[in-house]
């Protein structure tokens, strides 16, 4: 990320300490992270001891300090898609994208997460892919929804 | 405006604005804490010092360290329900510090030896730290370093430096090691260079004009900018001038 690009955040929010969590989902939504260089640039201009950005960075679940796939598929781990075998989509996905639960491929298309419960049990099993709700998901269907996005970015994998 | 309240029975007056644990401890009451210290704010992290307080005729446990002290409160700083409290406090925290002196001695005194409960083992550096973030407010509060934070939450919780690096802004004062209540920072000083174990942080010593090895550079220069002292203040030591 350009760090003028995390300056044009810092003066759309202003550049003080009650801005920080304000400017940190400004430019995870930007880069998709919170690059490292960008904290250590943030607690410059803030004049912000490094120690209380990486605090906040790390504090909330909505922030990431590694870098998300373009696809972050999230399986909904509640108890109701549980019973109806949540578990096996997750190493479904594992199996498929060759990357842990909670990891990021390579080629940064895709991110596996699992979330406790997104209240949505009526659909269980489901699995949302970028914001995009699946219900009553099969390992068979994940795999050929995930095909169907790796074609779409030009079989590259 | 002077305050006037009892403990366990016994009239005592504090300042408005001072703390129950200061109060309660000036006036020669016990009360056992560990994330507690009279050089920087209280926080309320390690819940031992638990009193119970009557206010308005409405009792309650709570903190002393972070209870402003108010007039006409009635304390109690023993009883059973409070030992019972503290005890089970410190069967939790000896599961985290099982190797602590410091821990063992107190948990001993509420009759706990063993722990039911296993470490959290939330990471690799949760090692003996009873998260009870002392460390990281002397070093803000008092060094100015602001080297060390906590990470995460919850089980994940865990103390340390930013990035899990080598802190660049440590002056290696060795101020945490020296406040850790389980000492598990870990501290030392050898061929003329100052070690920070827990944070991986090793300074060389600056020498004075006679050759003797005597702090870390980088501490130095802090106190001379702190101080406002010459820049060639410390080429002797205390004991050299
Ligand atoms: S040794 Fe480093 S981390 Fe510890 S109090 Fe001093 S400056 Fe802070
Ligand atoms: S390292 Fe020691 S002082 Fe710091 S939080 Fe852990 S137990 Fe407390
Ligand atoms: S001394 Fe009060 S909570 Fe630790």
């Amino acid at each position: 990320m350009e760090l003028s690009r995390v300056d044009a955040i810092i003066e759309r929010n202003g550049s003080r300490g009650a801005s920080l969590l304000a400017i940190l989902q400004d430019v995870q939504d930007e880069a998709n992270y919170l690059p490292r260089e960008a904290l250590e640039h943030v607690s410059k201009r803030l004049e912000l001891p490094l120690a209380r950005v990486y605090a906040m960075a790390t504090f909330f679940q909505a922030f990431h300090l590694e870098p998300r796939g373009k696809y972050v598929c999230t399986v909904c781990m509640g108890t109701a898609c549980h019973v109806r075998g949540a578990a096996r989509l997750v190493e479904q996905l594992e199996r498929d994208l060759e990357v842990k639960s909670g990891g990021t491929t390579k080629d940064l298309q895709f991110t596996v997460e699992e979330v406790n419960c997104v209240g949505a049990c009526a659909l269980g099993p489901l699995v949302i892919i970028n914001g995009e709700y699946h219900g009553t998901m099969t390992a068979d269907r994940l795999t050929k929804t995930v095909e169907g996005l790796k074609k779409a970015e030009g079989g590259t994998r | 405006m002077t305050l006037n309240l009892t403990i366990n029975g016994v009239r005592v007056e504090a300042e408005e604005g001072e703390s129950l644990l200061d109060v309660a401890r000036r006036n020669g009451f016990e009360i056992p804490s560990l994330c507690h210290h009279e050089a920087v704010a209280a926080y309320g992290a390690c819940r031992l010092c638990l009193v119970e307080v009557t206010k308005g005729g409405r009792k309650k446990l709570t903190t002393s360290c972070n209870y402003e002290v108010l007039g006409g409160i009635e304390v109690v700083t023993e009883s059973a329900a409070i030992r019972r409290h503290r005890a089970m406090v410190l069967e939790l925290i000896l599961a985290e510090a099982p190797e602590s002196a410091t821990v063992k001695a107190l948990a001993a005194e509420y009759g706990v030896t063993r722990s039911r409960f296993a470490a959290s083992g939330a990471g690799e550096d949760r090692d003996g730290c009873i998260l009870c973030g002392l460390c990281a407010r002397v070093c803000a509060e008092v060094v100015g370093a602001n080297a060390l934070t906590f990470r995460k939450r919850g089980d994940n919780r865990q103390m340390g430096t930013p990035f899990v690096e080598e802190p660049q802004t440590c002056i290696a004062c060795g101020a945490c090691a020296w406040v850790c209540p389980t000492s598990c920072v870990g501290f030392d000083e050898q061929n003329g260079e100052r070690k920070v174990h827990r944070w991986k942080r090793s300074l060389p010593l600056a020498k004075t004009e006679k050759g003797h090895a005597f702090a870390p550079q980088f501490q130095l220069f802090h106190f001379r900018k702190l101080a406002k002292l010459e820049a060639d203040f410390y080429k002797k030591a205390p004991g050299e001038r």
